[in-house]
C-alpha cells in the first residue's frame, strides 16, 4: 500500500544499452513507482490511468501520438540531456503535457569534450597513441608535428551555456575567441572571456583556426554548415561538432576533407549515430569521431537524473518546473 | 704569439685548400677561437694579461668579433643530422644558415682535422649528437652547446663545464605546448577519448551502447608536482575548468601567483597524493626526482585517480606503475614520456587497458619547434659574441 503512494512514472527499461542506469534506480525508487514499457504493455488497462510522468532516458520511450493517447493522466515528460530535437513539442503540448530537459547538467561535461576534441585533433593525439603502441614502431620521428592550440583563434558558433563554457576554457589557453550567435552577449560577458562578436558568420569562418559548433538543432540550424561555410574556412582550419549531426551537411564535409578544403574535423555527433560502417567519413585520415559522449561522465549523468526527478516532482506537485521547455 | 699561430693557420688553410678566400673567411673565427682558447687554458697571470680591462688582448678580441660581424663570417655550428628520424628539422635549416655555417656529424667525422678547430657551437636536437669526452676533446674551440627544449638530464653538465663550454636550454619556447599536452592527456584519459574513437570506427559497432562513461574533469582536484613555468601554465588552464588545484614544489610560489590560479601549496607530497583525482608530474629529471613516484606514492593516491607524466620517464618507477595499474591501486595513467622511448614492443605497459601513451609529443608543433630553434640561436649568438646568455644552464 505504501508503494502506491509514490507517483507512477514510465521508463523504457533498466540497464542494457540505453536503459536507466542500475545505480540510479535506488534514488528513483525513493520518489517514484517505476513502470517499464514492458510492464506497461503487459498491463495497459491497469496502468494506463496511473502513469503521471515519463522519465525519458536517451530519447526512450518515444513520446508518439499512440503513447500519449494511452496515458490520459500524463502531466510531465522529463527528458535527459539538452537537445529537444527528438521531441514533437507541439504535439506533446496539445495533450496538455509539460516538458523539461537538463541543459545545465550536461554543459560542463560537453564543454570539456569540445576542448578535448580540439586538443586531440590539433596535437594528433589518437594517431600518437597508435604510434606509441604499434608493433611496427621502432622510433618516434622528429618531424611528426601537430598544430599549436595556445594562441590560436577559436570561432564558436552558438554561444549559449555550453558555448560560453568553452570560451572560458579556451581563454586559459590564450586563444583568440570569436563567436557568432543569434544574439550578442552582454559586454561584461564578452570581456570576461575576451570574446569578439562576429555578426556575420563569414568573418568568423575566415579568421578561425578552429571552428566549434555548439548550437541547438532547430529548423534554422539544420545543415547550417555546408559547402559554402566549409569553403570560407581556412584550409588549415579544423571543424569541431559537439551539437547535433544534422547541423553539418555531411556529404559536403566528406568532400571538403577529401580535397583539403579544410584540414581536419572532430565530431562527437553524426547522423545517424553510429554511422553505417561503410560511410566515407570512417575512411578518412583527417577526422576523429567519438560516439556521442558529450555528457558521458558518471557525475553529469547522475546530475541529469536528479534534475529530471526534480522537474517531475515539481510538475506533479503544482510548483514552477525547473528546466521547463516551452514549445 | 697567437698571431704567429694564426699566420701559420692561414698558410695551412691556403696550402690545404688552395683557396685564399676560404682562408680569408676562416682566419677571423680561427683567430678568435685561438684567443679564447688561450684565455681558457692560461694561467692567472696570462689571463689578466689577456683579458684585463686595459689589456690589448680583450680589445683585440672585441675588434675581431666586430670584424667578424662586419665581414659576415658565419660561425660553424655542428648538428647531428638534418631531417630523418632525429635530425634538425629541414624547415629550420634556412634560418640556421642565416646565422651559421652548418655542418653535420657525418661531415665532421669525414674531415675531422679540418672542422675540429672551427666548430664553435653545437645545436642538440632530440639529445643528439651525444656529448661525451671524446667529442669535447676534439672540439677545442667549442664555446657553447645549445639544447632544444628544457630538459638537460641527458647532458653531463659538469663534464661540459670542465671544458669551459657554456650550456643553454630553451625553457620559454616549450612551456605552452607542453602544458597543452598535459591538459590534452588529462582530458583524453578522463573522457576515454581513444576508446571512444575506436568504438566509433570499429567494424563491429552496431549501436553506441551507453557505457562509455568517463570521469568529470570540471570541478575535479588536480595535483601538480613541479610548479615551474610549465606547471604554472597547467594550473592556469586547469583553473578555467574549475578544477581545485594543489601543488608540490621545491619552493613555494608567491601569494599572488598562488591566488591567480587558486593553487594550494602542499608541503608534503602525501597530502597532494591523497586528495587528487589527477596527479600531474611536471618536474625536471634530476637525481632528486629520479623515481620520485614509486610504489609508496602510487599507494598513497586514490584508487580512482589518474597519473599523468609529461616530465621524463625515469621520474616514475615504471615497474611499480605496471603493478599499480594491473591491480587497481590507481585507476589509470597517461604518459607522454617513458624510458626508453619508445618502449620495447613487449613491455607490459603496452598491454594495459587503463593507460594512454603518446610518443613524447609535448613540444611537437610547427610553432613550438620553430620557437625552440629561435631561442637556441639567440643563446648561441649571445655566447659567441661574449654577451650574457639568455638561458644559460649551470652545472
Amino acid at each position: 500500500m505504501e508503494e502506491q503512494e509514490l507517483p507512477y512514472v514510465l521508463i523504457d527499461t533498466i540497464g542494457g544499452t540505453h536503459g536507466v542506469y542500475e545505480d540510479h534506480v535506488e534514488f528513483l525508487k525513493k520518489h517514484f513507482t517505476l513502470i517499464t514499457m514492458k510492464e506497461f504493455l503487459e498491463n495497459k488497462n491497469h496502468l494506463s490511468e496511473k502513469i503521471k510522468a515519463i522519465y525519458m532516458w536517451w530519447h526512450k520511450p518515444a513520446a508518439n501520438q499512440e503513447l500519449l493517447r494511452s496515458l490520459p493522466n500524463l502531466k510531465m515528460i522529463a527528458t535527459s540531456g539538452a537537445g529537444m530535437d527528438h521531441l514533437d513539442l507541439k504535439l506533446i503540448s496539445s495533450f496538455g503535457v509539460k516538458v523539461a530537459n537538463t541543459p545545465f547538467a550536461v554543459s560542463s561535461a560537453t564543454a570539456d569534450l569540445g576542448m578535448v576534441l580540439m586538443l586531440a585533433s590539433a596535437r594528433r593525439l589518437v594517431e600518437g597513441c597508435q604510434i606509441a603502441v604499434s608493433p611496427n614502431t621502432e622510433h618516434f620521428a622528429a618531424d611528426w608535428l601537430g598544430d599549436e592550440v595556445t594562441g590560436a583563434t577559436l570561432g564558436i558558433i552558438g554561444m549559449g551555456t555550453i558555448g560560453y563554457m568553452v570560451a572560458k576554457r579556451a581563454k586559459a589557453f590564450e586563444m583568440k575567441i570569436l563567436y557568432h550567435n543569434r544574439n550578442q552577449r552582454k559586454e561584461e560577458e564578452e570581456r570576461a572571456v575576451g570574446a569578439i562578436y562576429c555578426k556575420k558568420i563569414e568573418d568568423l569562418l575566415q579568421q578561425s583556426d578552429f571552428v566549434m559548433l555548439v548550437v541547438n538543432l532547430t529548423p534554422q540550424t539544420d545543415k547550417l554548415f555546408g559547402k559554402k561555410e566549409l569553403e570560407l574556412m581556412k584550409p588549415s582550419a579544423t571543424l569541431i561538432n559537439i551539437s547535433r549531426g544534422p547541423v553539418v551537411d555531411q556529404d559536403a564535409l566528406v568532400e571538403a576533407l577529401q580535397n583539403g578544403v579544410i584540414k581536419a574535423a572532430a565530431l562527437d555527433v553524426t547522423y545517424p549515430e553510429p554511422l553505417p560502417r561503410h560511410h566515407p567519413l570512417l575512411k578518412l585520415k583527417n577526422i576523429i569521431i567519438t560516439p556521442h559522449i558529450g555528457s558521458a561522465t558518471t557525475s553529469s549523468r547522475r546530475l541529469m537524473m536528479q534534475n529530471m526527478v526534480e522537474s517531475i516532482l515539481a510538475a506533479l506537485n503544482g510548483f514552477p518546473i525547473p528546466n521547463e521547455v516551452i514549445p | 704569439m697567437f698571431r704567429v699561430k694564426a699566420f701559420c693557420l692561414i698558410e695551412a688553410i691556403h696550402l690545404a685548400t688552395g683557396c685564399p678566400r676560404l682562408a680569408g673567411r676562416l682566419i677571423h673565427p680561427a683567430v678568435v677561437c685561438h684567443v679564447h682558447h688561450w684565455t681558457k687554458r692560461s694561467t692567472d697571470s696570462m689571463w689578466s694579461y689577456r683579458t684585463g680591462p686595459n689589456s690589448s688582448g680583450e680589445a683585440g678580441v672585441s675588434a675581431l668579433q666586430t670584424k667578424i660581424m662586419e665581414q659576415g663570417e658565419l660561425p660553424v655550428l655542428l648538428v647531428n643530422e638534418v631531417g630523418g628520424v632525429r635530425g634538425v628539422l629541414k624547415a629550420h635549416v634556412e634560418f640556421l644558415k642565416k646565422h651559421f655555417h652548418l655542418i653535420t656529424m657525418k661531415e665532421f667525422l669525414k674531415n675531422k682535422k679540418h672542422w675540429s678547430k672551427k666548430v664553435q657551437a653545437i645545436y642538440l636536437w632530440w639529445h643528439k649528437p651525444i656529448i661525451d669526452r671524446e667529442l669535447l676533446e676534439s672540439l677545442p674551440d667549442l664555446k657553447v652547446i645549445a639544447n632544444s627544449g628544457v630538459g638537460m638530464d641527458h647532458l653531463d653538465l659538469k663534464l661540459i663545464s670542465s671544458f669551459g663550454v657554456k650550456m643553454a636550454n630553451a625553457p620559454h619556447a616549450v612551456s605552452s605546448s607542453t602544458a597543452d599536452t598535459g591538459m590534452a592527456l588529462l582530458l583524453a584519459s578522463a573522457r576515454r577519448l581513444v576508446e571512444g574513437c575506436q568504438t566509433a570506427v570499429s567494424p563491429d559497432t552496431e549501436c553506441f551502447a551507453d557505457d562509455l562513461l568517463g570521469d568529470e574533469v570540471t570541478g575535479a582536484t588536480l595535483g601538480i608536482i613541479g610548479m615551474g613555468s610549465i606547471g604554472y601554465k597547467i594550473a592556469l588552464r586547469a583553473k578555467a575548468f574549475e578544477m581545485k588545484i594543489l601543488y608540490h614544489n621545491r619552493n613555494r610560489r608567491t601569494e599572488e601567483e598562488e591566488r591567480a590560479v587558486g593553487a594550494i601549496y602542499c608541503t608534503k607530497i602525501e597530502d597532494l597524493l591523497q586528495q587528487s583525482d589527477f596527479v600531474m608530474l611536471v618536474v625536471s629529471l634530476t637525481p632528486q626526482t629520479h623515481k620520485l613516484i614509486g610504489k609508496r606514492e602510487l599507494e598513497l593516491m586514490k584508487p580512482t585517480a589518474t597519473l599523468i607524466n609529461i616530465s621524463r620517464g625515469p621520474v616514475v618507477d615504471q615497474d611499480a606503475l605496471v603493478e599499480a595499474l594491473q591491480t587497481g591501486v590507481i585507476k589509470a595513467a597517461a604518459l607522454d614520456v617513458t624510458y626508453p622511448e619508445p618502449l620495447p614492443r613487449d613491455h607490459p605497459l603496452l598491454k594495459l587497458k587503463n593507460i594512454l601513451i603518446t610518443p613524447h609529443l609535448g613540444i611537437k608543433t610547427d610553432k613550438t619547434t620553430r620557437m625552440i630553434t629561435e631561442e637556441a640561436v639567440a643563446n648561441i649568438l649571445a655566447a659567441l659574441n661574449g654577451l650574457p646568455i639568455p638561458n644559460e644552464v649551470f652545472p
